[in-house]
């Protein structure tokens, strides 16, 4: 059955202020039982409090092959990083 | 440890020569009766215990796995359930049984439940019929309980409402999408609220053991909660593009101990390894 089933990617926000995340994927009929489907097989142990599903055919991906280009011109490039910065204690998922 | 193969104990042998009928099966009333509390609270946690075996058999076998982990995660909500009636049913009870002993060690006779659960799954449609029409019941049931005048009870129907909510729900949308789904998911569906809705009835009917605890503000009139599941019904079957069916005769007498075949082979699964290696344990 479930190979009639279009797949959706899961994301899963695990605690309020913190952004939904990629946890996998589920297959469903629809978009309401993918919700259901999502919450059944992702958040059984309390993993979240926001679920998101998206069709995985609706997400538009960067290419593998260009990889290099895309992301390697970002390497050499250490002072993008804010690393110089002392960040205090109560500043925390930073 | 060797298992202790038959399981009657001389003690049951003793009490069987001193019933009306020489201990025969099922003859007589065999059962004493017993508290009108500790009989409601049977009642309530063989419902859900029952139901919850009865899907854990899907486990590994349903359409796909993401159905597999929906069935399942309903059946452990009722066993969660189950435990918490059945350990306070002990305790009303006061003979030195808990829960484990209640589920495990009471014979098919001596089971409360209704007669909805213990039928077989049948195919998934079946599965969803029986889910649909049981929780959408038990939904009513446990909003009413959330407000017993027993605050043990009460507590345990305000935390299990939650669950049976979304066992409601999501049994209500497969409902909708199987019988406005293919030309055959639509006669799986007919057929399985049909072979179920002879045991509908049975689930609101008040006797005089529930009456008193009514009275009292601890039970839930369950002839109120009809209404209610009548116009559900009706709404999600017009959703599914799917018609009432039509009465056959009624079922009734789980709540008696009067029940199906069925209940007994379930019970021969459930309690074989408890029964059978009595000092087990995890």
């Amino acid at each position: 059955m479930s190979r009639d089933w279009p797949l959706w990617e899961v994301f899963i926000r695990s605690k309020g202020g913190l952004s939904h995340k990629h946890v996998g994927s589920i297959h469903a009929p629809d978009a309401e039982l993918a919700v259901r489907h999502a919450r059944d097989v992702y958040t059984r142990r309390m993993e979240g409090v926001s679920l998101w599903v998206v069709r995985s055919s609706d997400i538009v991906a960067s290419d593998p092959e260009q990889a290099g280009p895309m992301f390697e011109p970002a390497e050499s490039k250490i002072y993008r990083h804010p690393t110089f910065y002392d960040i205090p204690d109560v500043v925390t998922h930073i | 440890m060797a298992p202790s193969l038959p399981t009657v104990q001389p003690d049951d042998v003793t009490m069987a020569e001193k019933a009306p009928h020489g201990g025969s099966f099922d003859a007589g009333n065999a059962i004493a009766p017993q508290p009108a509390l500790f009989d409601y609270l049977l009642r309530l946690g063989d419902d859900s215990l029952i139901l919850g075996q009865r899907l854990t058999e899907w486990c590994g076998h349903a359409p796909a796995l993401e159905i597999d982990l929906s069935l399942a995660n309903i059946g452990l909500d009722l066993i969660g359930q189950a435990t918490l009636f059945l350990n306070l049913a002990g305790e009303i009870e006061d003979q030195r049984r808990d829960g484990d002993k209640l589920a495990f060690h009471r014979d098919v006779l001596a089971f409360r439940n209704c007669l909805l659960v213990e039928q077989p799954n049948g195919d998934f449609a079946q599965t969803i019929a029986r889910q649909f029409l049981f929780s959408t019941v038990q939904l009513g049931l446990f909003e009413g309980l959330a407000r017993s005048s027993e605050p043990r009870i009460a507590e345990i129907a305000a935390k299990a409402v939650k669950e049976v909510r979304y066992h409601a729900d999501l049994s209500a949308d497969w409902v909708i999408r199987l019988g406005d789904g293919t030309e055959e998911s639509c006669r799986r569906m007919t057929e399985g609220l049909d072979w179920f809705w002879r045991f509908v009835d049975e689930m609101f009917d008040v006797d005089d053991v529930e009456r008193s605890l009514i009275e009292a503000g601890i039970a839930c009139d369950r002839g109120s909660l009809r209404v209610a599941f009548d116009a559900r019904v009706q709404q999600v079957l017009r959703d599914a593009s799917l018609s009432l069916p039509e009465y056959p005769r009624a079922v009734r007498g789980g709540r008696v101990g009067h029940h199906s075949e069925h209940l007994g082979h379930l019970l021969a699964t459930m309690q074989f390894l408890p029964r059978t290696y009595p000092d087990a344990v995890w």
